[in-house]
Formats: C-alpha cells, structure tokens, sequence
C-alpha cells in the first residue's frame, strides 16, 4: 500500500462519523439515481415495447409518385394521390411482394408483414361501433408483432384455422358485448359478411384495442374490394434503433415512403425523454448532496489534521503528496459508496418493481416498469464520482497550500 | 583554508518579521550562524527570544525575509517549495517543541512515515530500522501503541527516533529533552551525540537545561533575535 493511501485510511478511520456521514449520502446519491433511472427508462422502455409489439419497428405506405408518370396522368391506379411535403404520393403499395422481396436484402429487416387496411361499421346484435378492419397473414403478421402475447381469450390456433375467424380488441369487444366464439358482421358501405370471434387482444393502447379486427388477408380483399395491393408492410427490424436510417434508405430504393417508430410515436417519445431529462435533473442534486457532504468531511478533517500536515510535510512529504492524501479519502469513501450504493439501487430497483400501478390506454401494466440496465450504474457513479471528486478538490488543495511554518506558529488559515 | 567537506549548515544575516500590521514583531535581527558535521550545538536563551523561530527558518520549515541558508553547500533560502521539501526529506531531521506525532498513528508508523517517503530501504529494512530505533531511545516495548497512548516524554522520544529514520546529515531538535526526566534526557542525548560523532551528522539543538548545553560541543547564546 502506497504511504499515502494508508496515511488516507487511517485519518479516515479516525473520524468515523463525519466519514459515515458523507458515506451514506453517496450511497443514498448513487441508490437513488439508479432508481429513478430504472423506473424511468423502465416505463419508456415497456412504451417502446408495446409500440414494436403492435404496429412493428417500421411502416412501409404509399408509393413516391415519378414525375413523368405524374405527367401521364398517373395511369390507371385506383388508388388515390396525395400531396405531402412537395412529394406526391400514391396511397398504398401496389406490388406488395416485389417491395417485400426487396425489404428482405436489407440485412436488419427480420420480418415483414402485408397488411390491408379499411374502415367498417362493425354490427353486433347488441350495437354497431365503427372500426378498422386488418387483413393479414397471421404468420407473417406475427414475426413483426408481439399479438400472440397479446391474446387475452380464445387463441390463435383457432384463428389460423377459421377462414372467417377474426380478432377483435378488447374495448371493442367489450362495447359490442363481444365473447370468443360469437358471431357479428361487417359491413362495408352496405355489403356484409359474417366472422366469428376467435380470440380478444389487448394490446394496452386504447386506440388499437377499440378500433382494430384483424381478419385474413383473403377475406378483407373480397370485404374491402381490394384484389391488388395492400395499404401497408410492417417491416421489423433486428436493430429498432436504426430504423431512422433504415427508413431513409429504403424510402430511397422502394420509392415508398418509410416511417420508422421514432417519427410515428413522437410525441410520447419527447414526453418519455422531458421526464428522462427532469428525473435526471432531480438525481444529481441527490449526488450534489454526497459532494457537499464530502466536502464537508474533508474540511474538517483538514482543519482537524493541519499539525499532521505540518510534521508529514517537515518530514519531506510534498504538496503533492498532501493533496493525495485527501484525495485518497474522497475515493475510498467513494469506492464503498457506489458498491453500497449500487446494491441500495439493485434492492430498491426491485422493491419499486413489486408496487402495484395499473396503467391502461398508452400501454398496459399492473406494476411499476422498471429497466434493468448496466448503464445506469455505470452513470450514476460516474456522476457521484465526478460530483465528490469536485468537491474534494478544494479542501485536498487548502490542505497542500498550508504552509508548515504557519502550522506549526498556529497562524494558519 | 577552504574545506573540501561542504558545511552541513549555514546561515548568514537571518531576518524574520512575523505577524501582521500593527502586530508587526522584528523577530530575527540578523542570524549568522554555522553547524558542522559531527558536531552537537547548542542554541540557549530566554524564552520568546526566537529560537524556535530559526530553528523552522533552519529546517526550511519556513522563509526568511532577508539572508542566506545553505543546506550542505547548497542554498536554499530562495529555492522553490519542491527543492526545499525535498531537502527536508533527504537531509533535514526535525524535533518539533511541541506535537510531536501523528497521533492515530503507532510508534511504529510515526518512525517509519520518513522512511516510506523516501524509499530507500526495503518494507522489511524499514521495520528493522524502526525497532532498532525505538529500542535506542528506551521505547522497544511500545513500537505498537498509538501515540494517544504514550506519555508527553514517549512521544518527545518516538519524535527523535523519527527525525533519524532517514539518516538526514543535519539534525535540528526544538528543546528534545523538555519533557524528559534526567535518565531520558541523558539517554537521548547520548544517542544525539554518539550520532553525531559516529556518523558525522550535525546536530542542533535548542535547550533550557543548563546540563545539557554544557555537554555541547558548542554553546550559541541568543538574545531578542541575534546571537550574542
Ligand atoms: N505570529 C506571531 N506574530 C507576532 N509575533 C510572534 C508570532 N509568533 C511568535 N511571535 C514572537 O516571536 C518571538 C519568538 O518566538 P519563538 O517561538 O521563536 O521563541 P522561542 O525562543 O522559541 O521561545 P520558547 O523558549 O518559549 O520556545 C516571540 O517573542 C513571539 O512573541
Ligand atoms: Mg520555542
């Protein structure tokens, strides 16, 4: 052990309770900041999950309209134009499987789903609520979803076996007084077909689970009159954090507009990262406090020691090593607060994981979310480490500044 | 005749001012004053006259406002606070008058602190050093006592030990003896001594008892900051 360490340990042990005063409001610093990370990005992450989970990491729609095409008129395309951001597009995807064959050359893209969307009035012998229906392959659909674990009656296998099965969300279900096995009609601007409930979902986004029915591709053609063509790819991704780029590039090659689930959930995604931002504000004043409290300790002991200081200098010791000496404090407190303060984060990390906190509408969960992730331990004792290292700084440099002639005549200051 | 062996110390024309403003005390009025290897000295006068005050000067534990010292040939007196401290380390033992130990510390530690500064012996030679240093100043028994737990005149002793750790050629000791009883204080003296003629070490020592400053090979009255 260097001298200076052990003469750091030993002024350290001498003064127990200021030492253990600033130890614990680095654990309680470091505790606490990986809490509130974990129960903040826990609830951004179960967002994000169920966001993935429903509508995929990425949506293909709506062909980029060629401008000599547009000036032949757009050729004998029953879907509809529109205009935005000064590009024209033609709505829907016409050719489907060329798209999907090319989506499948990019090497992040783990599943594609097409699916075919319409507006219905949904009629129940008890009441009729508008919807959309969703026509799609059930195992292509499930490889850029999580709708088998969303399935909260009946199941699948009865779906992929029932050519007129449907899924209703639960919302919807419950409105219409809808029950697995039951039977309701669609109806498309006069034309009906009958389905029968195989199974209730519920995704937790009240938007999906009191509009959607999922229904076989085949049939919403015949319901909806669409033989060619879907409104949509789902596209999932190995990497969801590059959908942004993946986006921009495939918009590039499939002259199809591609919006990946950072643009398309905007607006819960800022006020997911506000929250981040202002919890992240809030915890380091909890690392603010175990830098003051270290700083505390440490004046005080300096105050305490400056005739040490005199006789360790007088013996050749150095400013250098002075400063050291205190500094070595500072990081063995440290030390011992982040391990302690990780295991006070780990422990509280799971205790605020079991408090029950029913959340339905943006996503659905009984108990608080929380994330488990290295980085937040790393994070929180980085900024201890930077808020008690800066606060030691000041009273180890007073410390080395003394000078022994002053200590000794007790005219220092 | 110039000697080929540098003097261990030497001062010359020594002022100090302490204190501020209105309190501003002439302490040192011109020092001059030599020490040579192998040699005891003793530096005697009443109390407030400013020998504690040249001894830190002495032991660049402090900066003169006027005058030279010089630290085995070498001056020093207007050498950086690094040269200075590493002078102290090397060649310097100091006896403080009072505080004399780092008092959380063992015997054991207090004599060995130098030591691990400086590096020079291995961790065992250190211990070895250590022992054998206390054992020479009557405190074998007691290397593991916290300073709390000696006596003002253990202490005083662990203190002298500790200023020879490093074998430093100049030895300055504010009154060693002050709080000894007259067995100790000869047994320390004896041992500053025979250093001092068996290793060529300076030494130079600060005293109120008459006894002692007589036994020095040299004896420097000092009177309101000047040596008369
Ligand atoms: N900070 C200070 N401000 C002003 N005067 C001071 C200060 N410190 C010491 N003095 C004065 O300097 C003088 C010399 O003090 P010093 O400690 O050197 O005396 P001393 O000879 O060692 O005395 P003693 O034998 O009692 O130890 C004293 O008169 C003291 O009053
Ligand atoms: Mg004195």
């Amino acid at each position: 052990m260097s001298p200076n360490l052990r003469i750091a340990c030993r002024f350290l042990t001498a003064k127990k309770r200021a030492m253990l005063m600033s130890l614990s409001c680095t654990v309680l610093g470091v505790g606490l900041f990986i809490v509130t990370q974990a129960t903040t990005s826990g609830f951004e992450d179960f967002f994000i999950k169920t966001i993935l989970g429903t509508d995929g990491a990425l949506r293909i729609q709506d062909q980029i309209q060629d401008t000599l095409r547009s000036m032949n008129g757009g050729a004998g395309s029953d879907f509809l134009f529109s205009h935005r951001d000064g590009v024209k597009y033609i709505e829907g995807v016409e050719e489907p499987k060329a798209v999907i064959s090319a989506l499948r050359e990019f090497s992040n893209v783990s599943g594609t789903s097409a699916v075919l969307r319409g507006n219905v009035l949904v009629r129940s012998s008890f009441k009729n609520e508008s919807a959309q229906v969703f026509g799609i392959d059930l195992d292509e659909h499930l490889k850029v979803s999580d709708l088998n674990h969303q399935i909260v009656q009946g199941d699948l296998s009865t779906f992929r076996e029932a050519p007129t099965g449907a899924l209703v969300g639960k919302v919807l279900a419950d409105r219409l007084q809808l029950d697995v096995g039951n039977s309701f009609l669609l109806d498309v601007q006069g034309q009906l077909r009958r389905f029968r409930v195989s199974a209730i979902y519920e995704t937790g986004i009240a938007d999906v689970d009191k509009a959607r029915v999922y229904v076989h591709i085949n049939e919403a053609r015949s319901l909806l009159k669409k033989p060619i063509g879907v409104t949509f790819i789902q596209v999932n991704l190995f990497d969801k954090n590059r959908a942004p780029q993946d986006a921009a590039q495939m918009q590039e090659v499939l002259r199809h507009s591609a919006s990946p689930w950072q643009e398309r959930e905007k607006a819960w995604l800022s006020a997911f990262r506000a929250l981040s931002v202002s919890s992240a504000i809030t915890v380091s004043v909890f690392t603010l406090i175990a830098g003051l409290a270290m700083f505390n300790t440490l004046a005080m002991i300096v105050l305490e020691k400056t005739k040490d200081i005199a006789i360790l200098r007088s013996m050749g010791y150095e400013r250098r090593d002075i400063t050291q000496i205190f500094l070595w404090q500072a990081a063995i407190v440290l030390a011992i607060g982040a391990v302690l303060g990780a295991l006070v984060g780990a422990v509280g990390t799971f205790a605020v994981s079991l408090i029950p906190l029913p959340i339905n509408g943006i996503f659905k969960t009984e108990t608080f979310q929380v994330s488990w992730n290295a980085w937040h331990y790393v994070e929180a004792v980085l900024t201890a480490a930077i808020m008690v290292m800066a606060a030691s700084i000041i009273p180890a440099r007073r410390a080395a500044r003394l000078e022994p002639g002053d200590i000794v005549r007790g005219t220092a200051q | 005749m110039a000697d080929p062996v540098p003097l261990a110390l030497r001062c010359a024309n020594l002022h100090r001012y302490l204190g501020q403003g209105e309190g501003r005390v002439h302490v040192l009025k011109g020092v001059t004053f030599e020490a040579q290897r192998g040699q005891v000295y003793a530096i005697v006068g009443p109390s407030g006259c400013g020998k504690s005050t040249l001894l830190y000067l002495l032991g660049l534990l402090d900066q003169p406002d006027g005058g030279e010292i010089a630290i085995n040939g070498q001056t020093m007196s207007n050498s950086d606070d690094a040269a200075r401290t590493a002078a102290r380390g090397a060649h310097i033992g100091f006896v403080f008058q009072f505080h004399f130990l780092m008092l959380e510390f063992s015997a054991l530690d207090n004599v060995m602190m130098p030591m691990r500064k400086l590096g020079k012996l291995s961790p065992a030679a250190m211990i070895e050093r250590a022992h054998a240093l206390l054992g020479s100043v009557g405190l074998g028994d007691k290397t593991h006592r916290l300073g709390t737990q000696l006596s003002g005149g253990e202490q005083q002793r662990v203190a002298v030990a500790r200023a020879l750790a490093n074998e430093p050629t100049i030895i300055l000791a504010d009154e060693p003896t002050g709080n000894l009883d007259v067995k100790n204080s000869a047994m320390v003296f004896d041992l500053l001594t025979r250093l001092a003629k068996d290793h060529g070490q300076a030494v130079v020592l600060v005293t109120h008892n008459p006894d002692i400053a007589n036994r020095c090979d040299l004896v420097r009255p000092m009177r309101d900051g000047v040596f008369v």
